[in-house]
């Protein structure tokens, strides 16, 4: 019963600090990309444009509510729903320190990919049932492009798995900190195994260079064309959520999680999840998008390869000097 | 086992309940004053043309068929992973041999041309 109640204290917790950051993350981002550009981004609203994020929901509440006439009225209102469901509930069993935890659930790096993959049908539901040629053009390339990145990411995701013998991500984070390295040891399926990880990641929150399901220059807003107000504010702030948690979760897998010295492990993960958060930013303001066959093509004939390849290296290195592990 | 499932279930609900609030919010909130014109799908102001339900590439299809062949293959892969240190070279060999195959499905695909988007 005391299980019960640490984990769903620590999950409400952790739900409201990932919503908080992201919220914040929505002025924070603009101040970055600002600096980037040689520009001031927001001043006006609160001290440094802090309350920036605070104004931009309250405009967005008081928006109309557009359904269009033709739209399929049921999914086009759960898409949004559904979308930020998902993007927070994989939340729940990232560890952020031995303690911080909702539940040390035993297939913990299956319900992560589960639950994150169910994203990509929130986004197809939302242009399909918006009746509008450019969302269902959208939709159908995030669907592409999410399905085909997911097999890199769910192989490369498999590597630390091998290597720590476990599902649970407690216990991977757990069989990394035994080794000092604050990273996944060994260098060669582990590092390689993060870049790919990373780099479907990106593909999966569709964040640039991966933005084709968007790509305001030719599909209008994509997905998003038809939604107004809240509705469109879900899918923006589900993808803000998506990206952080993927964050989260990298740093788990791959990058020793709370493991380091000095201060105590809650810092050390937050601080790793946060570095490759704003990585991700970083890249989205200085990278450009990609088109949808390179995409796909760099998928398939590299990507996928290359992890099956990082896979049988992983399970290679667990008989050949189990005494390094 | 329980105390397990227990929290991820109260996350869930959680998590559920917050995204039905902010869409509810956003729906009270808002202003109502629909009108034809704000029904219309959206095409740059200008009115609609050509199908909406448009004939899309063959491409998606086979991208989806790779999907499933491959994400399958996955699904096996993982209690195998998680399982890898009990099996030993005989499960090192016998994945490969899994593995081999899948690969050459990849080829076979690749050579068929189901890789080429671009064309």
């Amino acid at each position: 019963m005391s299980g019960l109640v640490h984990g769903a204290v620590y999950g409400v917790l952790i739900l409201a600090v990932v919503l908080t950051t992201s919220g914040l993350w929505i002025w924070g981002e603009r101040k970055f990309a600002a600096r980037l550009q040689t520009r001031l981004g927001p001043t006006i609203v609160g001290p440094f444009g802090l309350l920036q994020a605070v104004a931009d929901v309250l405009k967005l509440l008081q928006k109309e509510d557009i359904i269009p006439a033709q739209a399929d009225r049921a999914l086009f209102n759960l898409a949004p729903v559904l979308a930020a469901f998902c993007a927070l509930g994989v939340a729940a069993v990232i560890p952020f320190s031995p303690d911080v935890i909702a539940s040390d659930l035993d297939v913990g790096v299956l319900y992560i990919l589960g639950l994150g993959a169910l994203t990509t049908i929130a986004i197809f539901l939302g242009g399909w049932a918006s009746n509008n040629k450019f969302a269902l053009l959208g939709g159908m390339r995030s669907v592409a492009q999410a399905i085909s990145y997911e097999i890199p990411l769910v192989l490369a995701a498999m590597v630390p798995v091998i290597l720590a013998g476990s599902l649970s991500v407690s216990d991977i984070v757990r069989w990394q900190v035994g080794h000092h390295m604050f990273a996944l040891w060994p260098i060669v399926p582990g590092l390689p195994a993060f870049g790919i990880f990373f780099m479907a990641m990106l593909a999966e929150s569709n964040r640039i260079p991966f933005d084709i399901p968007e790509a305001e220059s030719e599909l209008v807003g994509g997905i998003t064309t038809e939604y107004t107000g809240i509705k469109f504010t879900l899918f923006y702030m589900a993808e803000y959520v998506h990206t952080l948690v993927g964050s989260a979760v990298a740093a788990a897998l791959f990058l020793g999680g709370w493991d380091g010295p000095f201060a105590p492990g809650l810092h050390w993960m937050v601080a790793k999840t946060l570095v490759l958060f704003v990585s991700v930013y970083w890249i989205r303001w200085s990278l450009v998008r990609f088109r949808s066959d390179q995409l796909l093509t760099m998928c398939w004939r590299y990507l996928v390869p290359a992890s099956v390849l990082l896979v049988l290296a992983a399970a290679l290195w667990v008989q050949l000097f189990p005494e390094f592990l | 086992m329980l105390s397990l499932y227990l929290p991820i279930l109260v996350i869930l609900l959680a998590a559920a309940g917050l995204a039905t609030i902010i869409f509810t919010l956003g729906v009270v909130l808002g202003p109502k004053n629909p009108t034809a014109e704000k029904a219309l799908p959206y095409e740059s102001g200008s009115p609609s043309t050509g199908a909406r339900n448009v004939r899309l590439s063959i491409k998606f299809y086979l991208t989806a068929i790779l999907f499933v062949i491959f994400d399958i293959e996955a699904v096996f892969l993982y209690p195998w992973a998680a399982l890898f240190r009990r099996l030993g070279w005989m499960g090192l060999v016998e994945m490969t041999l899994f593995l081999t195959v899948l690969v050459i499905t990849l080829v076979y695909a690749w050579k068929k041309g189901a890789l080429e988007w671009e064309k």
